[in-house]
């Protein structure tokens, strides 16, 4: 063997294990996702792939017939497009706040601001909550300094279901990102900061932009990534909140239209997979169009 | 005057009295929507029955009690599993799964990071791309090959999954690139083999790195309940999350063991970040994306 390929002999061995593994329970669920939805299949018979006259009949199917499924959609469309900026935003100015705080008492409120999504479990509570009776806490407190007479729906009222969700999933979402901006503001160079003071800038908000931002843009990228992909994959949330179906499908996402069709009865593993496949592409397309504005942004800044 | 130039320079500068004020009150206002919900679940746990089922229902705990601790046993006695089942099979996945993870992304992550082989470079783009989705869209697929591999009901179905999470091999990888070729090279005229050179140099010098992987890689599998949910069928093979959800069908009444089982959760993964918050920020820093 020559010299090269024991090199690279033992690159493969060592990379191998995980990118093995990876293959089989990434790489290939997606190829069956894609291959599977342009078929038939009820799990009881193999499935049955369509003809070329019909080949996109999923597809089609879900864009002019199924409106639970454009409701769906337009519902993790609206979810995506409020949480996904907000809790960018929301990770970074938190982030930046505590960055001025002293090394013991930053540790400790990190801790507090990321403790929900550490224990992400404890999301149940909100159940309590929002209770739609006047034992939630939410409508006790609203009743006792008289904002409303009447508790409201919380989690009924097809008025606020989604909200609801979107509330409970700001609460969760300090997460990887927010840490990954805490870190970025530590790194930034100090030095940097006396420059940018001498040449006149007068105050926070120049700094953050001047200075700041530019210093940290490939934790912004990272962060941008992890909070774009959790915001397209909110179902459980939903589900466990609000219900499934949740009233009218107020609430309902494209992970749980997909599940739908998925579990019993329908067992519509083919169409189910076109689900699957039409979320898979939002959320690629959507990171790497983020990821392009991103980029051309830094570099006209 | 030249003292006053000096004062000037460095960040007091650039933070007005008026600013500060101003990021307290929204610090504070962001921290009590953070912290009440946590503090409500810990206050429930402690509620006699009495102060539960009040109205209205107060927030803080003013006679505490363990009673819904000893209570739990009750509240999950129609499943037949002894609640430490849950406890057990919780902590036994997660750390099963989290040591698998760690090792397999510590592993791959050294090629990845400091070999030069063909294929390398596409390897990392797919796992960067396997970032932009989460795995919960793959869920179906998944089920049809868990079924072929005779795995329903079998923790291999939750395991092995979760050991090839990529944000661990990603962020790994991130920080192993910062070490010193030249340290790398001395071990191997030493004549250490690679995985020697792995094993001595590259593990000791990313501790801050396989930490992060911990308290990911656990605060995942403990957290997610959903692969339990669709593959285990067995009553003593679920985990602490499902009996969750089981006693807060219980309603009202199980409020308290609810939040007792609320409150257990919590515990493990956030003694793991207190113990490595500072190792978890240290691997951040290199956590940016490139291009």
């Amino acid at each position: 063997m020559s010299e090269k390929a024991k090199k690279y002999a033992i690159s493969y061995a060592m990379v191998g294990p995980f990118m093995i593994l990876f293959a089989i329970f990434t790489v290939v669920p997606v190829i069956i996702a894609i291959v599977y939805s342009f078929s038939n299949y009820n799990v009881m018979q193999p499935p049955q792939f369509f003809s070329l006259n019909n080949f996109f009949d999923n597809y089609l199917r879900l864009f002019l017939d199924d409106e639970v499924f454009l409701i769906s959609l337009r519902n993790t469309m609206l979810f995506a497009f409020i949480t996904g900026p907000i809790s960018y935003v929301a990770c970074l100015l938190v982030a930046w706040f505590i960055n001025d705080l002293g090394p013991k008492v930053r540790a400790w409120v990190t801790l507090l601001f990321y403790a929900p999504s550490l224990s992400a479990n404890v999301y149940f509570i909100w159940q309590f909550i929002f209770s739609s009776d006047s034992n939630g806490l939410v409508n006790t407190f609203l009743m006792r300094f008289g904002f409303i007479t009447e508790p409201v729906l919380w989690r009924h009222d097809t008025r606020y279901t989604l909200m609801v969700v979107i509330v409970v999933q700001l609460w969760l979402s300090l997460g990887t990102a927010f840490l990954a901006f805490i870190a970025g503001l530590q790194n930034v160079d100090k030095t940097l900061y006396e420059a940018g003071a001498i040449d006149g800038i007068k105050n926070r908000w120049q700094e953050l932009y001047h200075i700041t931002l530019p210093s940290m843009k490939e934790q912004l990228m990272f962060g941008a990534v992890i909070q774009i992909t959790a915001a397209f994959a909110v179902g459980t949330i939903s589900q466990e909140l609000i219900g499934r179906p949740s009233p009218l499908y107020s609430a309902n996402t494209l992970i749980m239209h997909m599940e739908d069709y998925a579990l019993a009865p329908r067992f519509e593993l083919g169409y189910a997979c076109a689900i699957a496949v039409v979320l898979f592409s939002i959320t690629l397309g959507i990171n790497q169009l983020v990821r392009k504005l991103l980029q051309r942004g830094s570099k006209d800044g | 005057m030249g003292k006053l130039f000096k004062a000037r320079i460095g960040r007091k500068a650039t933070r007005s009295r008026m600013g500060n004020g101003l990021v307290v009150f929204l610090l504070l206002i962001i921290a009590a929507f953070m912290a009440a919900p946590m503090i409500y679940t810990i206050n429930l746990a402690f509620k006699p029955m009495g102060e539960l089922l009040r109205f209205p229902p107060t927030f803080f705990v003013q006679n505490p009690t363990l009673r819904n601790f000893a209570d739990l046993s009750n509240a999950v006695s129609s499943s037949l599993v002894p609640f430490s089942r849950y406890i057990f099979n919780s902590f036994f996945i997660s750390i099963v799964g989290t040591a698998g993870h760690v090792t397999l992304a510590c592993l791959a992550a050294f090629p990845l990071a400091k070999h030069n082989f063909p294929g390398r470079k596409i390897m990392f783009s797919v796992i960067v791309l396997a970032l932009m989705f989460s795995p919960i869209i793959l869920n179906i697929p998944r089920y049809l090959q868990m079924a072929r591999f005779g795995w329903l009901d079998s923790y291999f179905a939750i395991l092995f999954p979760a050991m090839v999470t990529t944000l661990g091999l990603y962020l790994m990888k991130q920080f192993m690139e910062q070490i010193n070729d030249s340290v790398l090279e001395a071990a191997r005229i030493d004549g250490a083999s690679e995985l020697k050179v792995w094993w001595h140099v590259v593990l000791p010098a990313v501790k801050p790195a396989y930490l992060t992987l911990v308290l990911f890689a656990f605060q995942g599998i403990w957290n997610d309940p959903t692969p339990v949910m669709l593959y285990i069928t067995t009553e003593s093979k679920k985990t602490l999350p499902l009996a969750l959800t089981y006693v807060m069908q219980g309603g009202l009444p199980r409020l308290g063991s609810t939040a007792v089982i609320g409150f257990l959760l919590m515990i493990p993964p956030i003694a793991i970040f207190i113990l490595t918050q500072r190792n978890v920020i240290e691997t951040m820093k290199s956590s940016g994306m490139k291009d």
